[in-house]
């Protein structure tokens, strides 16, 4: 059943994915969300592997691997990230990512 | 066979004096230490008479052909090659026994002599352990056995003299005569080192023994190197002179030793008459076979340039009014004497007589200038004042100290059966032998020298009496005993076989007094003597009047010649203006301008773009993002259409 959807159909829901994502890390102004942008650029990434994988190589597993690992380091990414943005948040008293600019020359 | 392993003791005692003294000697009493320091000094003194003793005359240093060289310890510290390597050791020959006596007399005398001149004086602790430095130096200089440990203690006397000549630190005029004196002979010993250089480049070693054979020597194969039309033994050996000539205050090299009379007086005494500047003697005396077999053009500069010094210091020394000064260049004329001595003297048997003259000339001359410098300080001690012009009829006050300078200037007059007289006329007979024009000229410095010690004891002693600010006085007897010590080596040091001890082939010889040359020196010393009676023993103006009718010829005298102001000009004229100044302009403007530039244009740069720096994340994210977008699309068109 999943053979008679085209692997380019993926493809095109994954770069959707990641481009959004980019969008959004640049756009918005709300570390929470950059967060979540962030983790759909990982996302798309995954759907990419698993689908390449599954259509080219499916007697391979370094897809699937991949993925797994990207979701590991992802929670720990955004743990890490939740920690940073509290820290921000008791420093500035906002998580306005445009107000928080003192590194800078 | 005579065991000589006591002698590595006679350098580390000073040494480790020297230590003790530096670390704690603030700790100590001012006069503990200075007993402590004088007690090592006697040990070390009686160390070296015994060893002069045993090696002279118990025969522990005879050997089957003459005095023969012992090593009684000697380490490798650093071994280059085979052949080239750096040993540090004791050595013991005829030379270097008779610098141990010296050495250590005169510095225990100073030591003893220094618990009363410098009593009550700041820093009497630290004086103690300069001298202890000093003496540690020189001794292990003359004991060197081979030419770079030489140079290292070398240096090590040029440091404890720039620290004695400074020793009052407050001083502005002791401040600089100490940086003069360490920067002229610093100077000559550049020369002393590109000698060393170039002779172990070229005979792969530095050992003495090795160097100063003269049928085996290394030396030999270099003989038909020539460079700029001088043999290059010529050109090591000129070289080591200069070094030589530094420290033993030769023309030109002179003008650091009467500023460094602005030291204390004993150690005038010490360092500045008896021992340190007769290194460049020693020197000479050391290489003396390299110089008389393949460098005799040098050996003939040698002589020049000492007899040149003895009568350019002594018409000097006429003039000058700090008895110090006069003194100083005294001590220049008879260095000057010595090295004539070397410079005219041949190698086997009574050809030898100049070689073995200035040794002994070295040795009586230590004990009588030694003298007379402890007993201007006891002068000093007691007038507060460096000047012969305040000075006079001192001989009522200071019977002791008059007594002994008397002695010390009829021996350094040359009057017979002292002696000076001795050792003076083997000098003179030794140039007679090789040159009328040199014998013509030490024979009319033998006058001058006459002349103008007794212009200082007439001047000090007779003569007018001036108005004190309190009664002189005798000085201790700390200070006074060494004046008696010295007195007595100066009357009777004549006495000793010279002949049977020293000679440069190590053989005893036998030499005569040579009447015919003794008798005219000794007259016209006479003459200076009497000379100086008539024009100073009475208060008279016949000396002003002299001077004034001299004119111009006076003045330049008294100014000693402008040698200084003709450093002053070459340096600060000539050199700052032509080399300094242009390198110092180049430095600034083209060396530090470029470094300059560079730094602008970075600043600028970066003042033009850190604003790119704006702390906005999604900024730099946006910018990242279209130089990836920027990279893939570039990569596509070329790999695309590639």
């Amino acid at each position: 059943m999943l053979h008679t959807i085209p692997l380019h159909y993926f493809l095109i829901v994954g770069t959707l994915m990641f481009f959004i994502g980019v969008a959004g890390f640049i756009i918005r102004r709300n570390l929470i969300t950059i967060l979540m942008s962030v983790e759909l650029m990982l996302n798309a990434v995954n759907i990419n592997f698993l689908a390449v994988n599954r259509y080219l190589y499916p007697h391979h597993l370094e897809g699937h691997f991949f993925t797994l690992f990207i979701v590991a380091i992802a929670a720990a990414e955004a743990s890490i990230a939740i920690a940073l943005i509290i820290n921000i948040y008791r420093r500035f008293s906002t998580i306005d990512v445009d107000q928080v600019s003192d590194m800078k020359y | 066979m005579i065991s000589f392993d006591y002698t590595l003791l006679i350098p580390v005692l000073p040494l480790l004096m020297f230590l003790t003294l530096g670390i704690g000697g603030h700790r100590l009493k001012p006069l503990m230490a200075g007993l402590l320091g004088s007690a090592a000094m006697g040990v070390v003194t009686v160390l070296s008479y015994l060893t002069a003793i045993q090696y002279f005359f118990v025969g522990g240093g005879m050997g089957a052909d003459g005095y023969v060289a012992l090593i009684p310890f000697q380490f490798t510290w650093l071994a280059f090659t085979d052949t080239l390597r750096i040993t540090l050791g004791v050595m013991l020959d005829p030379i270097s026994v008779m610098m141990l006596v010296v050495i250590s007399t005169v510095s225990l005398m100073v030591h003893i002599y220094s618990l009363g001149y410098m009593k009550g004086e700041k820093g009497f602790q630290r004086f103690y352990a300069f001298l202890s430095l000093f003496s540690f130096s020189m001794l292990g200089l003359v004991l060197a056995t081979n030419i770079f440990q030489m140079y290292i203690f070398w240096e090590l006397v040029g440091v404890s003299s720039f620290l004695l000549i400074g020793f009052y630190y407050r001083k502005p005029s002791a401040i600089a005569a100490s940086k003069k004196a360490f920067i002229v002979t610093r100077f000559a010993d550049f020369g002393f080192l590109l000698g060393i250089l170039i002779l172990s480049y070229y005979t792969g070693t530095f050992d003495f023994g090795i160097l100063t054979q003269p049928e085996t020597s290394p030396v030999a194969s270099m003989a038909g190197v020539s460079f700029m039309g001088l043999s290059v033994v010529s050109w090591a050996m000129v070289l080591v002179f200069m070094g030589g000539a530094g420290k033993s205050a030769m023309f030109p090299l002179h003008i650091w030793l009467p500023d460094a009379m602005e030291g204390p007086t004993p150690v005038s005494a010490l360092i500045h008459a008896a021992t340190m500047v007769v290194a460049g003697v020693y020197l000479v005396a050391r290489l003396f076979v390299v110089y008389h077999f393949w460098a005799a053009d040098i050996q003939e500069v040698i002589a020049w340039v000492g007899a040149f010094t003895s009568l350019f210091a002594a018409v000097i020394a006429i003039t000058q009014h700090d008895i110090k000064r006069v003194l100083a260049f005294s001590t220049l004329s008879q260095i000057g004497y010595m090295m004539l001595a070397l410079g005219v003297s041949g190698y086997g048997g009574a050809e030898g007589t100049g070689y073995m003259a200035a040794m002994f000339h070295l040795f009586t001359h230590a004990m009588f200038k030694a003298l007379l410098f402890l007993g201007a300080g006891s002068v000093i001690h007691a007038v507060h004042s460096n000047l012969m012009t305040e000075m006079g009829g001192l001989r009522k006050y200071m019977p002791v100290t008059h007594i002994t300078f008397l002695i010390a200037c009829l021996t350094i007059s040359g009057v017979p059966f002292l002696s000076g007289f001795f050792s003076k006329d083997e000098i003179l007979v030794a140039a007679f032998e090789h040159s009328k024009v040199l014998f013509a000229i030490e024979f009319l410095v033998a006058g001058l020298t006459a002349f103008y010690m007794f212009r200082l004891y007439f001047n000090v002693f007779w003569g007018q009496e001036r108005h004190y600010h309190h009664t002189p006085h005798e000085s201790p007897w700390v200070m006074t005993v060494p004046l008696m010590v010295l007195a007595f080596a100066s009357v009777f040091s004549g006495y000793l076989p010279f002949t049977h001890l020293v000679s440069p082939d190590r053989l005893p010889f036998e030499v005569h007094l040579h009447w015919g040359i003794a008798i005219p020196s000794v007259l016209i010393g006479l003459a200076g003597i009497g000379l100086a009676w008539v024009l100073y023993k009475r208060p008279s103006r016949v000396p002003d009047r002299m001077a004034a009718a001299m004119g111009g010829f006076y003045t330049t005298v008294y100014h000693k010649f402008y040698i200084d102001e003709v450093y002053l000009f070459v340096t600060r004229r000539v050199l700052f203006n032509l080399v300094s100044r242009p390198i110092s302009w180049f430095d600034r403007h083209v060396v530090d301008a470029f470094m300059n530039a560079l730094a602008n244009v970075t600043n600028g740069v970066s003042d033009r773009i850190k604003g790119l720096q704006s702390g906005q994340l999604q900024m730099y994210a946006a910018t990242f993002a279209a130089g990836v977008i920027g990279l893939v699309l570039l990569a596509l068109y070329y790999l695309g259409s590639a």
